[in-house]
């Protein structure tokens, strides 16, 4: 079994950036998007964690990558609850149909 | 310079911020508690997030202003946070006495809406005193979660929703994509504290140690990239501002004027923090100049300044729903004041706070008299406002102060705080570059010029057209009274500034290095 190294982490990480912006930039379900921001933020905790392990020794990057994943389920929470009153509202959480601010 | 270690000895440094969050559970718990008709409970709620602004403000001023660095060096505590904390305090204030007579929130709300409004005014507390990457994103975060959560607050109301859709999604983004960038920049230094950020970038950025390192400095270029997209967001600079129109028109006014005002000037001071600290691979304004991983960051946040403020205003000037018109000013402000940054000078960040305390005071006011229009007329366009002066010359004199205050014409104000920011940018017409800084000069003059032709627009609807049939334009007693303090003070700073100058100048004293 080869080696893992950094740069093995950075690769993922950087992969899983390029497919959360890919998510958000195409996806049209609301949830979708959501779930794309989650794994921009994800990628970001992989680095924190692997630069943790590699560069900086210490815990400052496990600490950080805690904070992010408890601030991550509160954004989840706040965005699926917005998600939820607009469903409430037109039935549909389709991102392309909200479109009444416009000038 | 002090830097305190333990926990405890911090926190009574950190009375107005503990303060702020003992209001914030008391409002919750008094949202339950108060149970009574409608009248009541608005009073009731609204003098106990008043008390808590009061009670945060009194132990703000009693705490010595000193510079030290608080908790293992997370956040400062310096002269240059305290004017931010003071100009948040009054925001907020402000804010809820225009919130308590707005119909927007009906009584069965406001009491969390106060308490929602307070987590962001001790947020921004955090971001203009964060010290650290870790804190600074939680900083940021913590502004940005309830504010998405105001912003959808109408019930029932499909355009509310909808630009709190649009705001969670477009502030996720952001901010994701800045922690990304952050992560880098930790990796890079292997240090998450911005004062020692500042040293280690300093070395890595000499061209003896990243003389072959091309992947270092592209790497390097690219996290500070991410970073500036997570402010740049914050203050709604081109290209990341996006959200604020939707969210401007569809979220509850009196939080659109805090918005316009609070989080923006937040961001600002987190800017300055970022860029003079980190950016600054010398240590100080001047250090910023020199650059970091040899990209001119000052030409960078200077083009950044002109497509905002040239953006903003082009696109504002075929709008007819007042508070998209006043979002569009609201960007181009933030292009102004990004002149300030661009400056890389102790004037450039005087110059940037007076404007800041400036706009604080003209754009609440333009929000406030757009909100006594709407409450009169049930909408917001500018041809709500024709024939204003006959109906209601109180409101359409003073509602044309603050107009002419934006467009920065004297004797007001807004000409005292764009005046300092020509200074700032023109004082280097002599030094390196001194040719893009005229430029960036001639487009703010230019643009200035362009933003008198909307502003006029509104105004000449309120003096010359006639008013569309009989309606009674009555104002709040406390609208009235707050619309003439507000010009009153733009008036008396306009012709007489220097406390500002003074009060600015004492302030500018912040931690860059612990």
């Amino acid at each position: 079994m080869p080696h893992l190294t950094l740069s093995h982490f950075l690769v993922v990480s950087a992969l899983l950036f390029g497919f959360g912006v890919l998510a958000v930039v195409t996806r049209r379900n609301a949830v979708a998007v959501l779930m794309g921001i989650e794994l921009i933020l994800n990628a970001a905790n992989l680095n924190l964690v692997a630069f943790g392990r590699y560069v900086a020794g210490g815990i400052s990057g496990q600490v950080f990558g805690l904070f992010v994943i408890v601030l991550a389920a509160a954004e989840a929470a706040v965005g699926l609850a917005i998600i939820l009153a607009i469903y409430q509202m037109v039935r549909n959480i389709d991102t392309s149909q909200a479109t009444t601010l416009k000038e | 310079m002090t830097i305190t270690q333990f926990n405890i000895a911090s926190a009574s440094w950190f009375r107005p911020e503990l303060a702020l969050t003992a209001g914030i559970l008391l409002l919750f718990l008094l949202d339950v508690l108060v149970r009574k008709q409608s009248r009541y409970r608005v009073a009731v709620l609204t003098v106990a997030a008043l008390a808590c602004v009061g009670v945060a403000a009194a132990l703000l001023a009693f705490q010595p202003v000193e510079s030290r660095a608080m908790f293992n060096g997370m956040i400062a505590s310096d002269p240059f946070a305290t004017f931010w904390k003071w100009l948040f305090l009054g925001a907020a204030a402000l804010t809820v006495l225009i919130a308590a007579r707005s119909d927007e929130f009906p009584s069965p709300r406001i009491g969390v809406f106060y308490a929602l409004l307070l987590s962001v005014v001790l947020g921004m507390f955090l971001m203009a005193t964060s010290l650290d990457l870790l804190m600074l994103y939680l900083a940021i975060e913590m502004v940005s979660l309830p504010s998405y959560a105001i912003a959808g607050y109408k019930p029932g109301d499909r355009r509310a929703a909808e630009a709190s859709l649009k705001y969670v999604i477009y502030g996720g983004v952001a901010s994701g994509i800045m922690l990304f960038g952050l992560s880098y920049i930790y990796g890079l230094v292997g240090s998450t504290n911005l004062t020692a950020l500042g040293v280690r970038l300093e070395s890595l950025a000499a061209p003896a140690s990243a003389g072959g390192q091309l992947g270092l400095r592209v790497a390097l270029m690219v996290a500070v990239i991410f970073v500036l997209c997570g402010i740049g967001y914050k203050i709604a600079a081109v290209p990341w501002h996006m959200w604020c129109p939707d969210v401007y028109e569809g979220a509850p006014t009196p939080f659109v004027a805090f918005l316009s005002v609070g989080p923006k000037a937040a961001g600002f001071a987190l800017a300055v923090r970022v860029f003079y600290s980190f950016l600054a691979s010398g240590g100080g304004p001047e250090g910023f100049a020199r650059g970091l991983a040899d990209v001119p960051w000052p030409a960078v946040v200077g083009v950044l300044s002109a497509v905002t403020m040239t953006l903003g205003n082009l696109s504002a000037l075929h709008q007819n729903n007042l508070k998209r018109l006043l979002a569009y000013s609201s960007i181009s402000h933030a292009g102004y004041a990004l002149m300030g940054l661009a400056a890389a000078s102790q004037l450039g960040v005087q110059s940037v706070m007076i404007y800041m305390l400036v706009y604080l005071v003209m754009n609440l006011g333009a929000f406030l008299a757009v909100i006594a229009i709407a409450q009169a007329t049930g909408s917001e366009t500018i041809a709500d406002c024709n024939g204003l002066s006959r109906r209601h010359p109180l409101l359409a004199v003073t509602f044309a102060v603050f107009l002419f205050s934006l467009t920065g014409l004297p004797p007001l104000a807004g000409f005292v705080g764009k005046w300092y920011l020509f200074v700032a940018v023109l004082s280097h017409y002599a030094g390196d570059g001194g040719a893009w800084y005229v430029t960036l000069a001639v487009i703010a003059a230019l643009n200035t010029a362009i933003s008198l032709y909307y502003y006029v627009r509104i105004i000449r609807a309120m003096f010359i057209e006639a008013p569309a049939g009989e309606l009674v334009v009555r104002p709040r007693v406390s609208y009235q009274i707050m619309l003439g303090t507000f010009s009153a003070a733009l008036l008396l700073f306009g012709v007489w500034w220097n406390p500002l100058i003074e009060w600015t100048q004492a302030s500018l004293t912040f931690l860059t290095r612990g």
